[in-house]
């Protein structure tokens, strides 16, 4: 049962074949078997999710369909849940239950969706290991001893060992692809503004992106369609009308223009390239043409994004300063002593050094050559991607540069830690989607096929991505142990 | 001691009157119980994020448009970093490099009826912050952040005014368009109007500004020109005794009547301002503008003009009676009542004895307890002589506490003016004998005895008689030397 898609399961309950309490209860008891070693999740809503699952048959008694409802799910924990301990992964929020539902779990409650838990995650989402949690590292299902990716790294490696058929995530400089790509499974990153922010913990405003985590991208287009859409509570939400995204999926790629980035293609490791090319003749046998583009300045998306990323996550963050919810350290002496200790004891250490690095880059002196500087090449990385656009419909290359890595491999060097989002910051920059999905194996560890397509663009990428694993198995794979 | 020039510019926050906060939906009524007024937005609870509120946007531009302001196109929302406990979010959101409203100018008249233009580099909307309570709390501080987020447009004047009155009329000046525009209830004492003095001075003559020193959150026009007149003796005194003005924020203490430093430049923060990426730029086009100067009212200066020409009032008298909408309005109402010629003589009550018994009672005009058709009944009977100006004043009182009409109180009292000449001069005969000294001297060139038979017989009537029949008949009855 673990192993069906959504649609299959929407259709089984639909049939009454399962009911969504039989389904519920089947993933619960996959989370208490394999959780344990996974480290998957922060908080286990079990005792709620059999009441939703109770109220979701009743709606499916009552003639009502739905292609999420009665379907279990699992949340990262940066979303607001309401009277749901809600921690972002953080000491400082461990003990923070949140008073509403951000917009996207009031959306995917209202569709019927069954939350099961929430997942662990990196430290405020600012990490690419899953190893910046307070709660502990999330294991890779594909192998334990490695990394599953971060920050969105339960809600990946939950998805990848079946204990849901569905995860949130989200995704600031590739949160959610990259953990994707590394744990085998299809990972959506809509464009800036298409899912309203509301209610998600704010790391970099102007980056971050809710999507999700799915095992097809069929699977990630039924969950769109109900995530999508302007929300008036969040000002960045763009007011464009939701396509039907599920429809479009079986269209052929007949004509489709799909545009190799040069860039991501300088120095990639020769047996990830191999499979990058493999995918690009199951596209051309589709009828896609592919032609080579340039982005100039993709090469500054790193240095870009760790300007702007820190900049905003030290406003953001300034919030958390233990007056009025969250962690308030002991005895504070005066009014500076609780700023200094409840923050100095809530954050960890790669939260520490971003918003130092962040306070660096807005203060007086270093504000033009840091985040002056780096909104510039922003505007010059957009134009390549808008430029590129011209002539290509959807632009693809790989993920990642390499497999998982092992847990504790990076972490003492933050640089090369951020270079694992070489491939998928420029999405964010620009405010692009993105979706990876897998595309075959190195050293017997998932790799991730990235495709990005202009702004709300979602339907063609998801076409675009649902033709390949009509002609590919590779999302198909599951982690032994897990099947 | 040397000549020197003051220069002061004035930072005016005003209070946007919006029923709902500039970026939530919690109300901004005034005097709620502590955080009974603070949603999630406004705790800046995680996950949250700010939506503008569209009517502050309007205000700010309907205020751009009555000081002839160049309203932005585009501007920008951007964070002001610094970590205090009523400010929730750890930033207040604010305008800084793009601020919805760029240069403009408003004319202000001074004491001695000269007109100064004053120079409004910009203004800008941003949040307030909440307030930290001391009182009654052991060992502790409360925090009420009822009034976190409440819209507040920032009204930046250039260094124009060159002394504390002049700085006074034009922080009244502004008050006056506040109210006037309806985008602010002027509330001083509930800190819905406030300000903050850039005051330095320079030697007379020298092109180059002085240092100067930022007096912050002064709640009172009288605060304002003290603090200001104590800031020029301070920093005159200090560069005279050959020290040196230092860049700083000061605070005004009224009962000491003084300012003290608060943090030189040196402490100040480094509010580390970026464009907050929660908030779209705020575009405003042509049409939006449109709707708004639609909405704008008769403009203080508009109409001190219309009352200078239709009612041949002075420039003073005007200005005076057009310094707030209710005044004007009043006024225009007894003005009404009156047939043509005698706006003069309402003016003169209205700005007279209106104005003393409405400060004396400390009403607003609205709620005054004399309406403008009562007024307009009593300057009736001054106008066709049933009684005398200064008995108009008694019957005014009487009015006042009374809350009678006033030939009511007229009729009651007797006070008709006496008009038949035959018994005011039977009051005169009776006058001049019983004072036969004075009218020796009267007659022998004491003229200014004149005024004692006025008083008397005025006296011996109640103050009844009408006064220019009295000063004829006097006239002639006292015979040679009088020439009142």
């Amino acid at each position: 049962m673990h192993n069906l898609f959504i649609g299959e399961l929407a259709e089984r309950l639909k049939n009454r074949q399962i009911s969504s309490v039989e389904l519920t209860r089947h993933f619960l008891s996959r989370i208490e078997r394999f959780s344990p070693a996974l480290n998957a999740f922060i908080t286990l809503t079990a005792e709620q999710a059999l009441i939703d699952a109770a109220a979701a048959d009743a709606r499916l008694g009552k003639g009502e369909r739905g292609p999420l409802l009665g379907i279990p799910l699992i949340h990262k924990d940066i979303f607001c849940t309401d009277g749901v301990k809600t921690s972002c992964g953080s000491r400082m929020l461990d003990n923070f239950v949140a008073p509403y539902d951000a917009t996207v779990v009031a959306r995917l409650k209202a569709a019927g969706t069954v939350m099961l838990g929430k997942s662990n995650m990196d430290e405020f989402a600012m990490g690419s290991s899953n190893e910046t949690s307070y709660y502990g590292p999330v294991k890779n299902p594909w192998d334990i001893s490695k990394v599953p990716g971060g920050s969105s790294g339960g809600s990946a490696a939950a998805t990848a060992a079946r204990l849901a058929p569905l995860a949130t995530g989200t995704d600031t400089g590739g949160s959610i692809r990259q953990p994707a790509a590394l744990t085998g499974v299809t990972g959506l990153k809509p464009t800036y503004g298409r899912v309203s922010r509301y209610g998600m913990i704010a790391f970099a405003s102007s980056l971050d992106q809710a999507g999700v985590f799915a095992r097809s991208a069929a699977d990630a287009a039924a969950a769109l369609q109900v995530i999508a859409g302007f929300d008036p509570r969040d000002s960045t939400s763009v007011d464009v009308p939701v396509p039907d995204y599920s429809a479009p999926l079986s269209r052929p790629l007949k004509g489709l223009k799909i545009g190799l980035l040069r860039e991501f293609f300088d120095g990639l490791e020769p047996r990830n390239a191999a499979l990058i090319e493999d995918a690009l003749n199951i596209f051309t046998g589709l009828g896609a043409e592919t032609r080579e583009v340039s982005l100039p300045h993709l090469p500054l998306s790193v240095p870009t994004y760790y300007v702007v990323a820190p900049a905003e996550c030290s406003s953001n963050l300034s919030r958390f300063d233990g007056v009025r919810f969250g962690y308030r350290c002991e005895n504070p002496k005066d009014l500076l002593d609780l700023y200094k200790r409840s923050r100095g004891e809530g954050f960890g250490a790669e939260v520490k050094r971003r918003i130092m690095t962040g306070t660096y880059v807005l203060s007086a002196g270093y504000f033009d050559a840091y985040y002056l500087k780096a909104q510039k090449a922003r505007r010059l990385i957009t134009d390549d991607f808008r430029s590129a656009f011209e002539t290509v419909d959807l632009l693809i290359g790989p993920t990642t540069p390499t497999p998982a890595f092992d847990i504790g491999a990076k972490m003492n060097d933050p640089v090369l830690m951020y270079l694992n989002d070489i491939y998928t910051i420029g999405a964010n920059l620009a405010g692009l989607p993105g979706v990876s999905v897998p595309c075959g194996f190195v050293d017997s560890l998932p790799m991730g096929l990235q495709l990005i397509g202009p702004h709300f663009a979602e339907a063609k990428l998801l076409n675009a991505a649902h033709q390949y694993q009509q002609a590919t198995d590779w999302h198909r794979h599951a982690p032994r142990g897990y099947e | 001691m040397r000549d020197w020039e003051v220069v002061i510019g004035l930072e005016i926050h005003a209070q946007l009157a919006t029923q709902s906060k500039i970026f939530s939906g919690s109300a901004t009524a005034y005097g709620a119980p502590p955080n009974t007024q603070a949603d999630l937005v406004d705790l800046a609870y995680p996950g949250v994020l700010p939506v503008l509120n569209a009517r502050a946007v309007q205000m700010a531009v309907k205020f751009g448009l009555a000081v002839d302001a160049t309203i932005a196109r585009r501007s920008v929302f951007a964070r002001k970093n610094y970590f205090y406990p009523d400010l929730p979010k750890g930033y207040q959101i604010s305008q800084y490099e793009l601020p919805v409203v760029a240069r403009g100018s408003l004319q202000v008249m001074l004491d001695d009826g000269a007109v100064k233009t004053v120079g409004i580099t910009r203004a800008h909307l941003e949040e307030d912050a909440g307030k930290s309570l001391h009182e009654g709390l052991a060992n502790a501080s409360g925090i009420d952040l009822n009034r976190a987020g409440t819209p507040l447009l920032e009204i930046v004047s250039e260094p124009d005014m060159r002394s504390a009155k002049e700085a006074v009329a034009y922080m009244k000046k502004i008050h006056t368009l506040v109210r006037y525009l309806e985008i602010c209830d002027g509330n001083m004492q509930e800190g819905s109007f406030r300000c903050d003095a850039n005051v330095s001075v320079r030697p007379k003559g020298e092109e180059k500004l002085g240092t100067r020193a930022e007096i912050k959150n002064l709640n009172s026009f009288r605060f304002v020109e003290k603090a200001i007149q104590y800031e020029v003796a301070r920093q005159v005194e200090l560069i005279e005794s050959g020290g040196k003005v230092v860049q700083e924020t000061r605070l005004y203490d009224s009962d000491k009547d003084e300012t003290r430093s608060m943090r030189s430049k040196e402490e100040a923060n480094d509010y580390r301002y970026f464009p907050d990426p929660d908030l779209l730029p705020v575009e405003i086009d042509a049409k939006f503008i449109e709707a708004v100067h639609k909405t704008l009212p008769e403009l203080p200066d508009q109409k001190a003009a219309r009352f200078a020409k239709d009612f041949g009032l002075s420039a003073y008298d005007a200005g005076v009676l057009s310094a707030s909408r209710e005044l004007g309005a009043y006024f225009e109402a007894v003005v009404a009542g009156l047939s043509a010629g005698h706006a003069k003589l309402a003016a003169n009550w209205v700005m007279g004895e209106l104005s003393s018994a409405l400060n004396r009672e400390n009403v607003d005009i609205e709620h005054s307890r004399v309406n403008p058709p009562q007024l307009t009944g009593l300057l009736n009977r001054i106008v066709d002589e049933t009684i005398s100006g200064k008995i108009a004043k008694e019957v005014f009182e009487a009015m006042w506490s009374e809350g009678k009409p006033a030939d009511t109180i007229i009729e009651a009292k007797g006070l008709r003016q006496i008009t038949d000449a035959g018994a005011i001069e039977g009051v005169i005969d009776a006058v001049i004998a019983a004072n036969p000294k004075q009218l020796a001297d009267y007659r022998s060139g004491k003229d200014k005895l004149f005024g004692f038979f006025v008083g008397q017989v005025m006296k011996a009537t109640a103050g009844k008689a009408n006064p220019a029949q009295l000063n004829d008949l006097l006239k002639k009855k006292l015979g040679g030397g009088g020439h009142a």
